[in-house]
This record gives C-alpha cells, structure tokens and sequence, in this order.
C-alpha cells in the first residue's frame, strides 16, 4: 500500500524567515548592545543636538541615525532599548502564557466549577480597559521592570485563557480522547498528554503574538512616563521625547516607531509561520 | 453459565435535558435507556439496531464504562462494573474495547499510527510493545512502515484499520463497534466488514456491533438487538429475526431495508 500522503513536506516559509531574522538582528544587537554602540546612550553633547541621519545634509557620520534634542546618540539608545523591550517581550510572554494557557486548560477541559469560577473571572476582567488598568497598576505597584511584567500578566492571562479553554473544549469532544479513556489514561493523564499537544499550535501563535503586545504594553507606559528610570533608554520613551520635536528633528520619532512595528508585526507573523510548521496535518 | 461476558440488568441511562433547564436549579433529566436487560454469550456477534435517538450508542458506551448509568447491573465476566470509579476500572479496562465511529477523530492527530497503537499497552503494562504494534498492523493488514505515518495521512479506510488495530492490540474480551462503517465509502465499508469477520473468526472475538443498517448487521452478526425508544423491542438470533421478526418495530426495519430487486422478499 503506497501513496503519496506520506512524503508531502512543507519548508518553513517566507515569512518564518523574514521575521525570524529581524528577531534574530534584534537579540543579537540586545546582548551586544555595550559592544556595539558607537556611543554611551545616556552622554548626552548639546552642540551636537539634533543631528540628522547619515544621508541628510549637516549629519555627523559618528551619529549614524542622529541625535536627539539632548545630542545622544539615536542608535546607540535604540540598541539599549532594544534589550528592555525584548527582555519585557520574553519574560511578560512567557509568564502570561503559562499562567493563562493553565487556566484555559483547566477551564475547558475540567468544565464544572473550576470553568465556572475561571469563566466569570475572565468576564470580570474583560471589562476593565486595559491601559488604564495597566497605568493603575504601575501606580499602585511602582515603576520598575518588575512591575511592567506583572502588569502584563495580569492584564493580559485572559486573552490565552479564553482562546484555550475555547480549543480544549473542542478537542475534549474528539473521540481520541474517549479512545485515551478506554485506554485507562487518568483525567489529567488526558489533559496532559493528549489534549495540550493537540492545543499548542494555539498557544505558540498566541505566545509570540502576546511577545509583541508586551512590546507595546511596554512602550504605551514608557510612553506616559510609567515605565522604568527615565534615564534609561526605551523604544516608547524614545516615542515621547520625538513627538515634543517632530517638525525639528523626525528621526528622533520615527527610527523607534519603525523599530516596534517591525517587532511586533516579526512577532505576530513568526507566531502564524510557526502555527503551520507545528502542526502536522498543515505541514 | 460461566460462558456469559456480560449480564446486563434494568440498566437505566439519563442525561439532562438542557433545553428544558429552568433560569434557577438542575435541568429536568430525560430517559435514553429504560431498564435494559440482555446477556452476551462468549463468542457472540451481537448486533445491536435502531433508529437515531433510539439509544443504541448509549448502551455501547455504558457497556464499556464510558458513561456511568444510573442504576441497574452490568456483570463484566462477573465482576459488578455499573458503578465502578475510573480507577478501580483502569485495570479492567483492557478487557473491553471500543473502535470508534468517526476514525480521524478517535485518532490523535499529533500521534504517529505506531505511538496510537502503542499508547494503550503502555499504559496497561504489557511488555514487548513493538512487537505487538507489529502485529496489530498485520492482523488488519497495513504495512510495518505505516506506525511511521500520522492519521491525516492515511485514507478512511486505513485510519479505520488502525482504529481496529489499536482494539485489538490488547487482547480484549470484548469488543464494541460503534458504527464503525457508517463514515466510509461502500468499497471501504465492505472491505472492513471482511476484516472484522475474519478477525472474530481467527482471534473468537466477542463483539458488539452498533448499526442503524440492517444489511450490515444481518452480514455480520450472530445476534440482534433492536432498540426503540430506549427499549429493547426484540432480541433474537439473527435468522429468527429475519426469517420471523416479531415486533412491529422489527417489521418496519426490515421493511426500510433498500432491496436490489423491489419484488424480492427476504427469505
């Protein structure tokens, strides 16, 4: 018995490159980030404020991007900011999911009170805007990278917890797992072994979606002043001192807009790449 | 009477009846099996018919405990196995299994053929598994290198063989078959019907097959139940059955049944 479904194999596509290899940049200019800076990003030179980027008339080739109003280096402090949001971006991502993922589990797969209990909860939770909900927990918790992470999960678990649930659901009506239980596989035996795998193409493209969210989250905060130290550089802090001086100097605005929407957008589309390649009926 | 694999008596089945669920307080409860009483001898082929809704499902997945009944007995080759909590029934479980209906739902999809077929020795502690993987797939005639494959890469047909193969890879006492032809294709269907009557002639299997189709029933089974309303309306041996039905109910199956010649008569 031959035939041909069993040598179809699918290369991981264009976009799982191109977003994978912006991440890629992005760590590595996160970890090298002393290494390479052409300059302290906090050392700030009033003479040379405002440098426009390299190609532009007046640009100073020591400041590839320009400087601020401050006369600090744009790229040097980009590359800085690159660590926070990416440390923000893994850390916030990760937490959010494990919590939320469990919780959907457990919910959509235990059903019964524990799903009544974590339902209602993520009704409740649904109801509060999430950026004044972010800002009055920075507010009550203090500013600090700390605090941003646990913001983000807190804020945050929802989104997974209902995607989850949802998904667990669904595959908890699936005969393979009667079939498990025929077996003789415990009640957590399932949930584990057969239903989680079933679930984690749904939870990878929400935990890489999730990553580039935190960016976000992390930025808006930056952006009204809540995030961490302000002599340290982020992308969002960066945003807030352009738009004081977008008719004097743009690049101060844009180069750390372009830089997180092109993180974001690498974030959501590496999730979709790797939603495909995992999942053995696509792939 | 030592020969009994089950004995089955006034089993009752409900569940609740959600569309009737008062805003406040427990949802009213509808009966689906209503006392049911029925012994299954070893080696028999039981046939179990009905319309939908008739409840004929349902008393599979009580036999086999996927489903806990209200009251009644079910005697597992003596053993009291009604109301038996999913522990205490894990050791038992090997000795009745259960091929699904709908086959790329009762396989997992992240599972190769070889993990599926594998997953229910395991967890039963039978040693030498690959060895019995093998066999499995030969008893129901696949290749060796299928274990290599995942379900959506097989067809209908295949993915039921392997349905089978997982059953039988362990050995069971008994069997259920859950409208396991009802989703394939009429060369498929028949293909598997001479697979399964092979497998109970070599293995003795005892099995329990649920149908709504008379034909298939009639081709493959020793016995007949026919349920209606939760009810068993007769239970016979099939040539009885066929030859002098004697429920009203039964007539109108057999009357339903579509004939090659519109003026043959069954006989």
């Amino acid at each position: 018995m031959h035939d041909a479904r069993g040598q179809i194999r699918r290369l991981p596509g264009l976009r799982l490159w191109l977003s994978g290899g912006w991440l890629l940049l992005l760590v590595l200019a996160a970890v090298f980030a002393p290494m390479i800076s052409p300059h302290d990003p906090l050392e700030q030179d009033l003479f040379a404020a405002r440098l426009p980027p390299f190609w532009q008339q007046g640009a100073d080739p020591a400041y590839l991007l320009g400087t601020d109003s401050l006369g600090r280096d744009l790229l040097s402090r980009m590359l800085y900011g690159a660590r926070l949001a990416l440390t923000v971006a893994l850390v916030a991502g990760t937490l959010t999911c494990l919590v939320g993922a469990t919780l959907g589990l457990i919910a959509g797969y235990f059903r019964g009170w524990a799903d009544l209990v974590i339902s209602r909860l993520v009704d409740i939770w649904m109801a509060f805007p999430p950026v004044l909900f972010a800002i009055l927990l920075i507010a009550v918790l203090g500013t600090g990278l700390t605090s941003i992470i646990v913001a983000i999960v807190v804020i945050d678990w929802t989104r997974f917890s209902r995607v989850v649930r949802a998904e667990a659901m669904s595959q908890g009506a699936m005969d393979y797992v009667a079939s498990a239980q025929v077996a003789g596989r415990s009640r957590l035996g399932i949930a584990l072994a057969e239903i989680l795998p079933n679930v984690l193409p749904t939870i990878v493209a929400l935990l890489t979606l999730e990553m580039g969210i935190a960016v976000i989250v992390e930025a808006i905060l930056s952006f009204v002043n809540l995030s961490i130290s302000t002599d340290q550089p982020t992308w969002g802090g960066m945003i807030a001192e352009g738009r004081t001086s977008i008719y004097q100097a743009w690049w101060v605005l844009v180069f750390p807009l372009v830089a997180l929407f092109l993180t974001v957008l690498s974030f959501s589309q590496l999730g979709e790449g790797l939603k495909d390649y995992f999942d053995p009926v696509l792939r | 009477m030592s020969d009994l694999i089950y004995r089955v008596k006034d089993l009752k089945v409900s569940f609740p009846d959600l569309a009737h669920k008062p805003l406040f307080g427990a949802a009213p409860r509808t009966s689906v099996l209503k006392g049911l009483t029925f012994d299954v001898a070893r080696g028999d082929v039981l046939g179990i018919v009905g319309g939908s809704g008739s409840g004929k499902s349902t008393l599979g997945r009580a036999m086999i405990r996927l489903l806990r009944p209200d009251s009644g007995s079910i005697l597992f080759e003596g053993t009291e196995i009604a109301q038996l909590g999913e522990d205490d029934l894990r050791p038992l479980r090997k000795r009745f299994q259960m091929i699904f209906q709908d086959p790329m739902s009762s396989l997992n999809p992240r599972r190769r053929v070889g993990g599926i077929i594998a997953g229910p020795l395991r967890l039963q502690g039978f040693d030498d598994i690959p060895r019995r993987v093998d066999d499995a797939l030969e008893m129901v005639g696949l290749p060796k290198s299928f274990s290599e494959r995942y379900p959506h890469e097989l067809s209908g047909g295949q993915r039921q063989r392997v349905g089978i193969a997982r059953a039988i890879a362990l050995k069971p006492d008994f069997i259920l078959a859950d409208e396991i032809v009802s989703g394939l294709d009429v060369s498929s269907q028949a293909q598997v019907l001479n697979l399964l009557e092979q497998l109970v002639r070599d293995l003795g299997l005892t099995l329990a097959f649920v149908s709504h189709d008379l034909s298939v029933i009639r081709r493959l089974c020793s016995r007949i139940l026919v349920m209606h309303h939760g009810e068993i309306v007769e239970n016979a041996a099939t040539a009885d059955l066929f030859a002098n039905p004697q429920a009203e109910y039964t007539r109108t199956l057999l009357d339903a049944i579509p004939l090659p010649d519109p003026d043959q008569v069954w006989a």
